[in-house]
């Protein structure tokens, strides 16, 4: 509850706040602070600097792009997402895994990006950004690059940002068909941690699968992309046996650990059984098909 | 002004003592902080607003919630210095020097609390619901409050007590259990 | 002229509670709200392991902090003959470790610094060397041949073994099982929780040399308890020790306890001449403080092919952690487990208990519960469900067979207490008609056809609540009774005391309700004050469902105490004698002429104005009352879930709950009971459970892993009510305020054991997480035993 001794900045440019994040080698980058903090709190971690970002203009929009790719800000909290009324059209399985983040009330706080950044294998919003093949914007003493999140996190907790790097956005490409995609995750009480969450993102043309992703929240020691089982999909119309196929693939990609939330035959089981509800919610009334 | 204030004798290291201002319950407040004081602290044990609670070290109980401009967190998971010119409104904002705000009659109309530990976090939730949506169903304040914990009343009064006050909000006298007051001005 | 009672707040109304009034203004006042001139702030260092040998202690990385004030380990502790406290089971328990751990959290250092910050960074700069032992973390590892010896600090200690324990009747349960058609056997376990309010422990101690004086402000339950504790403890004049309980953040039985922590606070207030606070964070709060249950239970019960049940068998092996500091009645070693099968008619019955050291967290206490009478109500449902799916019989038709009667009262129980008023196949059927039980078995079948799991499940129990008498009931030696203070003031106002503590309960509101009942003095003139020892009358505290039915008691009978004096005043008021005078509520007057009376305040007025000759000036009194017997209020839960076959995720649609607590004092606040209670009994059946890897590392540690329902799962009550009035209680009032936490969780989860009756399932342990489901419908299998924690690399 009583974190250690650190320095406090809150510079209000993107260059002051790298410059300061190069001066300590012990920095940490402070935007919602909903998963950094209680980890200070418990003294799990204790950076000798927080540069805070809460103060440097622009970075809490989020919004479609004249390119048609999707853009969320570095302070675009969970609760803007969720109560944004033109979310859903653009980026639906964002949508649908908006209000199961945390709780209301660190969702007024917490942030996209950070909880991306932060890389905890049970975070959400990561499954979601793998599944839509979005990237991370970093900016740094040179300047900006592009990492595309399978590239972004290398492990639990880890990233590749470089110590004075700040991821400034998330960038999520256009669609070439339209979008549809869900988000599912079994919690025990609003709060817990995913037991299994399962974020499916489709691009569709009429009712054929033109791209498809999978991404597997809490069955790794990473977010998992379920590669396999997106593939199974695409160019499929997500008939009964292509769902199946993609169900059992997801379940395989995912390498779960037992505890108290489950074992990891049933973490696996759940896997397939979300996959299998989500993809069946897009699968074309019977008249399309025929 | 305070005449004296005692410093540490000694210190092993220079401790990074900064400067905030916030509004405080629509009053200015200032104080010398340390960065890793908890704005939940500052607020308990600096302004001595007691009435925020903390009641767990992981940001999942609520009782420390607090409106930051206008919006619930939880105060024991943001340090005091990031408040610096921001606006925040504890439970000792919500009543006026003559008048209990309507959550706060609804909480006790509806019996809304028992040991009034989380009380006030989750009236500060009610409020913020009330504010941008004064029509909530049931299950809107539900989910509305599943940030903050209470042990004691199954929830059930409570969510009671919100719908009482957004009726009372609304301009509307909301019907309430004809039986004796139990005291106070409320 | 009598007065509206309702009116005054009297008997019956739902009265708005006069706490809230500081409450929903944020102006409760806290331990953690209390600031005394130079205080200091403690910290402790626990253990990480759960059992090992302490090789050394290096603090002077703490003292070298600035602001840090004192620094305290196991050694430093033992020099004052401290080291060790005894416990409320006649045990001992230590305060700090001084030769090895005993269970992870374990106290091992405490730092006392100008604020909690640095005193926190002093605990992280003491370093502890620890050589680990094997931990033992249930009672089969403690009871097996070869188990390492956790009280190796007790002389006569061999084994893990705490108790062996019997009650009831082996012959007579033997010739029952002998002449049984249908024996149905049981085993489970009902998992270790943590009673866990909202505020942790705490204390703030401030000793004054000059005075010699002790003022502890503390968070608990039973204030007089622990001043004897302390006086025993520490060695201070009971009369020099001052503890106060202010407004508790919730108790539920974690707050009864003498805590380490305390006991430090004090010798640090004592070394530094400054007061010490120390407010324990949450993890400490769940690792180390009193839990519930933790009981492995084997069950049978005999019976005849028409339901009519003959005998149970029970034993259980229960796991107390390091330390056998349960707070029980000190006669009874597994507290009240014999309450069992209290409201069913059953000839013979015999108990085996077997009680051992673990290394996990000591303090088995009485969470929401009588003294371990959630853990026999809930065992007696699950046997009483499992039999009558065993002999094919419905649900409700095989307990309307075995309840106890109306007329059947005075009952014994099968375990030997004396039941004594209840309707209870009317709460059954009131239960089931509110359910719509009759049609449900129809709804179920269709349900099943469309791939739809519903289940419904009855709870129907009598539990004993209200500790003492005191010949049988004591803590420590000291009997179980409780008493209220009340002195009028001669304007007719008054305030009450009592040796009970409110934790929400409402105390302040419902006494004065009892007072108005008894005397006519309207509730808002009666100023209620509890949890000070040198101003409230000694009592043991309020737990176990005990206020309403022993310091309740003591209320009216100190009311009719000082309705005695009145009387006497009014007939010389009234130049009548006393035997003219009558009664109604507020005010006497003389037989045969109503018109001609005196209210109770003018009486007040009178007692310090104009006394009658001879007779002793002043309105006050006290009362010290001990119950004849436990009050024995009835339950009926009726829970209706689906579960989704898929994920073995459960829903629960309806709950309806039946209670029949007696004379409801404050309905408002007894409906308020009855919900948290239920709220508690559907957590524990879903999500909310301490337990423990091969390591003892203690899983629950704080609220990410130690899960409490939000408003967002918690299912909507409907509540019925049944009064029949408690023969000896002076009100009619029986206990409440742990019913519904006691015959709560068997509802939800016979409730899923019906939804999953068609694959064979018996039995599956609490919590009924998601994938125990799940197992045990695709495998027909039961799911026994503590939750799994398979760690795996």
């Amino acid at each position: 509850m009583f974190p250690s001794r650190f320095r406090y900045e809150a510079p209000s440019s993107l260059g002051e706040a790298v410059a300061l994040l190069a001066s300590h080698d012990d920095s940490k980058v402070l935007a919602g602070g909903q998963s950094l903090i209680p980890m200070m709190k418990l003294r799990f971690a204790s950076p000798a600097l927080l540069v805070d970002i809460n103060n440097i203009p622009g970075l809490d929009q989020h919004g479609a792009q004249p390119d048609g790719s999707y853009r969320i800000g570095a302070l675009v909290r969970h609760a803007d997402l969720e109560k944004s009324t033109t979310l859903g059209e653009h980026q639906p399985t964002i949508a649908a895994a908006a209000p199961l983040i945390a709780d209301p009330i660190v969702r007024t706080r917490g942030t996209f990006v950070g909880s991306v950044c932060h890389a905890d294998p049970q975070g959400d919003w990561a499954s979601c950004l793998v599944a839509l093949d979005g990237s991370i914007v970093a900016h740094g003493p040179t300047g900006r690059r592009t990492i595309p999140v399978d590239d972004f996190v290398t492990g639990p907790f880890q990233t590749v940002l470089a110590p004075d790097e700040i991821a400034v956005e998330a960038v999520i490409g256009a669609a070439s068909g339209s979008r549809k995609g869900g988000y599912l995750k079994l919690e025990r009480r609003v709060g817990d941690f995913a037991t299994v969450g399962v974020a499916v993102a489709l691009e569709m043309s009429g009712s054929t699968v033109t791209k498809a992703g999978i991404g597997l929240t809490g069955v790794g020691s990473a977010t998992i992309n379920a590669r396999e089982a997106a593939d199974a999909i695409v160019g499929s119309s997500l008939g009964d046996d292509e769902i199946a196929v993609a169900a059992e693939a997801a379940a395989a990609a995912s390498s779960p650990r037992s505890d108290h939330r489950g074992s990891a035959d049933y973490k696996r089981h759940v896997v397939a059984t979300f996959v299998g509800r989500l993809l069946a919610q897009h699968q074309p009334a019977e008249a399309e098909v025929a | 002004m305070t005449l004296f204030e005692e410093v540490p004798v000694t210190t092993a290291e220079e401790i990074p003592v900064r400067r905030v201002e916030m509004r405080v319950n629509g009053e200015t407040r200032a104080a010398n902080i340390e960065p890793r004081l908890l704005l939940a602290h500052l607020i308990r044990n600096g302004m001595q607003l007691t009435g925020t609670h903390t009641g767990c070290d992981t940001t999942n109980c609520g009782a420390c919630t607090v409106l930051f401009d206008g919006q619930p967190v939880k105060s024991c998971t943001m340090f005091a210095v990031q408040a610096d010119g921001h606006e925040i409104t504890t439970v000792e904002g919500l009543a006026t020097a003559s008048e209990l705000h309507p959550i706060q009659e609804g909480f006790k109309d509806e019996h809304g609390l028992q040991c009034g530990f989380c009380t006030p976090g989750m009236m500060l939730s009610a409020k913020a619901l009330l504010d941008e949506n004064p029509n909530p169903t049931e299950d809107e304040v539900r989910w509305a409050l599943s940030g903050n914990l209470c042990r004691c009343t199954g929830y059930q009064n409570i969510v009671k007590a919100v719908l009482w006050a957004a009726e009372k909000m609304r301009g509307d006298e909301p019907a309430s259990e004809d039986a004796a007051d139990g005291g106070g001005e409320a | 002229m009598a007065l509206d009672e309702i009116k005054i707040g009297g008997l019956g109304a739902s009265r708005r509670r006069v706490e809230d009034n500081r409450f929903i203004r944020g102006k409760g006042n806290y331990v953690d709200d209390i600031v005394l001139p130079g205080m200091l702030h403690m910290e402790i260092l626990r253990s990480p392991l759960a059992h090992a040998r302490i090789t050394s202690i290096d603090v002077s990385g703490a003292w070298a902090i600035p602001g840090v004030r004192l620094v305290l380990t196991g050694e430093m502790m033992a020099a004052r003959n401290l080291a060790w406290m005894p416990t409320l089971s006649y045990d001992t328990q230590a305060v700090l470790a001084t030769d090895k751990v005993r269970f992870q959290g374990q106290e091992v250092a405490c730092v006392v610094a100008d604020d909690p910050y640095t005193a926190k960074d002093g605990c992280e700069a003491i370093v502890v060397e620890y050589e680990p032992l094997p931990p033992i973390v249930n009672p089969y590892q403690a009871m097996a041949a070869d188990a390492p010896l956790i009280r190796d600090d007790k002389v006569n200690q061999t084994d893990n073994k705490i108790f062996d324990w019997e009650v009831g009747d082996k012959e007579g349960t033997d010739r029952a099982f002998a002449q049984a058609d249908v024996v149905s056997e049981i085993d489970m376990h009902y998992p270790r929780s943590h009673p866990s309010p909202i505020e942790t422990c705490g204390s703030v101690a401030d000793f004054d040399r000059s005075t010699s004086k002790l003022t502890v402000y503390m968070t608990s339950q039973a204030p007089h308890i622990i001043r004897a504790a302390v006086a025993l403890v520490a060695e201070i004049p009971e009369h020099m020790i001052r503890i106060i309980a202010p407004d508790l953040g919730g108790g539920f039985g974690n707050k009864v306890p003498v805590y380490p922590g305390y006991v430090m606070s004090i010798l640090a207030s004592i070394l530094t001449e400054r007061p010490v606070k120390w407010i324990e964070d949450k993890s400490g709060n769940l690792i180390s403080t009193g839990f519930g249950r933790d009981v492995y239970l084997k069950g049978q019960i005999a019976m005849r092919n028409d339901g009519k049940i003959l005998g149970v068998r029970m034993h259980t092996d229960s796991d107390h952690g390091a330390f056998f500091s349960d707070a029980q009645p000190s006669k009874f070693k597994i507290g009240l487990m014999h309450s069992a099968f209290a409201c069913y008619d059953i000839p013979a019955a015999h108990l085996t208990a077997t009680g051992v050291y673990t290394n996990k967290a000591p303090g088995g206490v009485a969470y929401r519960c009588s003294f371990r009478v959630t853990e026999a109500m809930y065992f007696q449902e699950r046997m009483i469900c499992a039999a009558a799916d065993d002999l094919g019989m419905d649900q409700a038709e095989f307990r309307r067979v075995n309840l106890v009667r109306d007329d059947d009262f005075p009952k014994r129980t099968p375990f030997g207490f004396l039941t004594d008023s209840g309707q209870y196949e009317k709460c059954l059927d009131i239960g089931l008609e509110a359910i719509g039980y009759a049609d449900f078995k129809q709804e179920q079948q269709a349900a099943r056809k469309r791939g739809r799991l519903l289940g419904i499940g009855i709870s129907t129990m009598t539990e004993p609540l209200g500790a003492g008498n005191s010949r049988e009931y004591d803590i420590l030696g000291i009997k179980m009774f409780d008493s209220a203070e009340l002195r009028v003031h001669m304007t007719g106002k008054a305030i009450l005391r009592t040796g009970a503590k409110t934790q929400g309960q409402g105390h302040e509101t419902t006494w004065a309700q009892i007072v108005a009942h008894e005397l006519g003095i309207p509730a808002d003139d009666i100023l209620v004050e509890e949890g000070d020892t040198d101003t409230a009358p000694f009592g043991m505290g309020t737990y176990a469902s005990r206020s309403t039915p022993v310091a309740g008691a003591a209320v009216a009978m100190v009311s009719r105490k000082i309705r005695a004096k009145a009387r006497k005043i009014a007939a010389h008021l009234l130049e009548v004698s006393e035997e003219d005078i009558e009664w109604e509520l507020g005010r006497f007057y003389v037989r045969g002429a109503q018109d001609r009376g005196v209210s109770i305040q003018e009486c007040a007025m009178a007692a310090y104005s104009n006394v009658p000759d001879g007779m002793e000036p002043g309105l006050e009194n006290n009362a010290y009352y001990d119950p004849p017997n436990l009050t024995w209020p009835f339950a009926c839960y009726i829970a209706k879930v689906e579960v989704d076959p898929e994920t073995g995720v459960w829903d629960v649609l309806r709950v309806v709950a039946v209670d029949d607590c007696g004379v409801r004092i404050n309905p408002m606040i007894v409906e308020g009971q009855i919900m948290g209670g239920l709220t508690e009994a559907y957590a524990m059946a879903n999500m909310q459970f301490l337990t423990f890897d091969e390591d003892g590392n203690c899983i629950g540690s704080n609220y990410m892993d130690y899960l409490l329902p939000t408003a967002w799962e918690t299912p909507g009550f409907e509540l019925h009510e049944v009064v029949t009035p408690c023969p000896h209680h002076p009100i009619g009032a029986k206990g409440i305020g742990e019913c519904a936490t006691v015959g709560g969780p068997a509802a939800f989860v016979n409730a899923v054991m019906d939804a999953l009756k068609h694959t064979g399932v018996r039995n599956i342990d609490m919590p009924l997480l998601p994938d125990r489901v799940h197992d045990a419908l695709t495998t027909g299998n039961d799911i026994s035993g503590m939750p799994p924690v398979k760690t795996e690399a």
